[in-house]
């Protein structure tokens, strides 16, 4: 047991199944989606937010060549920066691996391995110009469970988006004019991050509870029930039985949000 | 040849629309969002902190450090690469000189405040809306100030000089003259002021006159804002 | 000679004109500037006779030299702990102020307060520095334990407090809780019951929503009193 006060109150709360707000501990705090909060400059954008969390993501698109291993398919790149602006614990300067942890495996792995985007269906001439996707996701304020609300804000930007015109002779985007062409999503893979705390297992986290756990795994989840993304954290280990019940939590929230995005 | 209709139509001491909110970031100390036109610029502040490394602390008072960044989607054109670069780190410093004249940080010897701008949509008075959103945030954060800033950008376009220059007078083909200025509305005292281009003396004088005229509407929208959180 | 421009009460914001002219004093967040008394602050006007006041509605804290606060401890050495308490600066414990008993040089500090534990301790001293010297040594300054704490905004510390500590006085009647509340904003609450516990903390997040409106004792009175049942009676 810590001797942190604020840390004991959490864990005493979750252990008689309540939480600091009041919340059920399988309980998602109220979820505002936005489109197109850049739209004159970005391809598309949304705003999410998770109680107070709030998160931005943009999408920007470019035409290049292919990778000589992949002629006929484009791709995405996807990018997190935890913003100084949203958190007294977050600092100035290069990604930090908290960042780089978020685009690898909640954006960019959710998106890839559920196939939910058809990179063949990117390419304009095989070998020669496909599209690439840039995602780009900014915390605007952290109050927990920033990488849930960045799965969601990054499926929402690309759900807005729209190709810009391309010029194929003249090899030039034209970024003041959009087509009405979106970005065809086959799967929207949806994570969520379930903490570990003393025996309990709890989803979206505020940030005291977060600093109070002992372990989390965010498990992104596609319709039919699949998992596509795994990620542990958290300094304590977890049994393959926790797993198997934050599985199956995740799974069903995933659900509940997925709808938020239909 | 005289420009005698603005691209959008404005009348040429028109501001584009603004409106501003305070306490937009719960976690920050103070925060501000400033809408011009289509350019969104937030700004929190974060401070009294520690400031590392040692050697920038000063003694006497806290130190300002702004830090000014657009969002890799906010640009018109393609995405914008992550990070610093150089018009950034010339921006964060003018917006430091622009606001410095109105704090009192002595109250804080050897910290930092920090103050963050983000922009998330540009669409030209890019540096002028992040002063004016990172004034508002120092004012929401409780900091002392002698009076607010406003900002906003001029510009002279062939013989006409313009109010809040849009992104397509900027582009303008025959060149033009870009003047940033920022204001202490209250005196009419300036903090912030920059040109590229050619003008004589009389057209700044009269630059400086619709700046002030547009810097006290600007200051009155940000004042509405301060009072807006407590008159519910 | 000298007109005021706002009335008792009024909310403010920095750059407002209170006053012209030299017969006021200013006070608080305001000042003057050749003959003008000027706002530097958003806060609220309080006119006393000839003393225009500003009070702040939002201020970072200040450390000053009596006050009593909550802080937590970041560092432990051989002769003091660090504590943080919401300031730029740590403030510092040193080996003599850590408590009534004696301390023996060499002896193990952590074995008083600890990383992470929370304290309710006195400031000293605030040097020009603004080094942070606090002392353990007087009543009810030790270390917390148990019970839960939250944050508020340092300047709505007098609100919550009320005058004479009657706004705090009847939370704490009402819902049977123990409460600190330090200068720095830091409010310790301790209740057997965690209902009345939770009641308690949405009485002080209201004041300090709302700690600029006129009434507020009657209005939290009456929440109060809706939530917990019982008529409030000073006792």
């Amino acid at each position: 047991m810590s001797n942190d006060i604020v840390t004991n109150h959490v864990i005493n709360l979750i252990d008689k199944d309540v939480r600091l707000d009041g919340r059920k501990l399988d309980q998602f705090r109220d979820i505002k989606i936005e489109y197109g909060v850049s739209a004159k400059s970005a391809e598309g954008s949304a705003l999410v937010k998770i109680g107070k969390t709030e998160v931005v993501a943009g999408i920007k698109m470019e035409v290049g060549e292919p990778y000589p291993d992949k002629l006929d398919e484009g791709t995405i790149i996807a990018n997190v920066e935890l913003l100084p602006l949203s958190s007294g614990e977050f600092e100035s300067g290069p990604p930090t691996i908290k960042s780089i942890e978020m685009a690898r495996s909640v954006v960019d792995r959710g998106l890839r391995e559920s196939k939910a985007i058809d990179f063949k269906k990117l390419t304009i001439k095989k070998g020669e110009k496909v599209w690439t996707i840039l995602i780009d996701a900014y915390s605007i304020n952290d109050d927990g469970n920033l990488a849930d609300a960045i799965g969601l804000a990054t499926l929402a930007a690309i759900k807005d988006a729209k190709f810009p015109k391309y010029d194929e002779k003249e090899e030039k985007i034209d970024y003041k004019e959009k087509t009405k062409k979106s970005i065809e999503l086959k799967e929207l893979p949806i994570p969520v991050t379930v903490l570990k705390i003393k025996n309990k297992f709890v989803v979206d986290p505020v940030l005291d509870e977060e600093n109070a756990m002992s372990a989390r795994l965010t498990v992104t989840t596609i319709e039919d029930g699949r998992i596509c993304a795994l990620q542990k954290g958290g300094i304590l280990p977890l049994t393959p039985e926790d797993i198997e019940k934050i599985i199956e939590l995740a799974t069903k929230k995933g659900k509940e949000l997925r709808k938020l995005l239909k | 040849m005289p420009y005698n209709k603005r691209f959008d139509g404005r009348k040429f001491d028109e501001l584009r629309e603004i409106s501003a909110e305070v306490g937009v970031i719960p976690n920050a100390d103070g925060s501000a969002k400033f809408k011009i036109g289509k350019t969104i610029a937030i700004a929190a502040v974060y401070g009294p902190r520690v400031l590392h490394p040692r050697f920038l602390q000063d003694p006497i008072k806290g130190v300002l450090r702004c830090n000014y960044n657009m969002m890799s989607f906010s640009g018109s054109g393609e995405r914008v690469r992550p990070g610093p670069s150089r018009r950034s780190k010339e921006i964060s410093y003018l917006t430091e000189k622009a606001l410095e004249p109105v704090l009192d940080l002595s109250e804080f010897p050897s910290a930092v405040i920090d103050v963050y701008i983000e922009l998330l949509q540009t669409d030209a008075g890019t540096r002028c809306a992040g002063i004016t959103a990172a004034a508002l945030a120092l004012a929401d954060a409780g900091f002392p100030m002698k009076d607010l800033v406003s900002a906003v950008a001029l510009g002279r376009i062939e013989d006409k000089i313009v109010l809040d220059v849009s992104k397509e007078e900027e582009d303008f083909e025959g060149g033009m003259a870009d003047i940033p200025v920022a204001m202490l509305p209250r005196t009419g005292e300036i903090t912030l002021l920059q040109m590229d281009g050619l003008v004589t003396l009389n057209e700044l004088k009269e630059v400086l006159k619709s700046a002030k005229k547009a810097c006290e509407q600007i200051y009155k929208v940000q004042k509405d804002a301060l009072r807006a959180r407590y008159l519910k | 000679m000298g007109e005021l421009k706002v009335k008792d009460k009024d909310i403010v914001v920095p750059g407002d004109v209170l006053a012209d002219g030299m017969d006021f004093l200013p006070a608080g967040g305001a000042f003057r500037e050749g003959e003008n008394i000027i706002a530097s602050q958003v806060g609220v006007v309080s006119v006393n006779g000839r003393l225009l006041k500003l009070v702040p509605l939002n201020a970072k804290y200040l450390p000053k030299k009596g006050d009593t606060i909550i802080g937590k401890i970041a560092d432990v050495t051989n002769n003091c702990w660090f504590v943080e308490i919401g300031y730029s600066n740590q403030a510092c414990i040193p080996l003599r102020d850590g408590s009534m008993e004696y301390i023996p040089k060499g002896a193990d500090l952590t074995q008083y307060y600890d990383y992470n534990d929370y304290v309710v301790a006195n400031i000293t001293n605030v040097s020009r520095s603004k080094e942070i010297d606090l002392s353990m040594k007087g009543p009810g300054l030790r270390k917390l334990s148990d019970g839960r704490i939250i944050k508020v905004n340092s300047a709505k510390v007098p609100r919550i407090i009320g005058k004479q500590g009657s706004m705090i006085s009847m939370i704490k009647q009402m819902t049977d809780c123990r409460i600190i509340v330090g200068q720095n904003g830091l409010v310790w609450l301790y209740s057997v019951d965690p209902l009345k516990e939770a009641i308690a903390v949405e009485a002080i997040k209201k004041i300090e929503e709302k700690a600029h409106i006129q009434g507020l004792t009657d209005e939290i009175k009456v929440f109060l009193e809706s939530k917990v049942g019982v008529k409030y009676a000073i006792q």
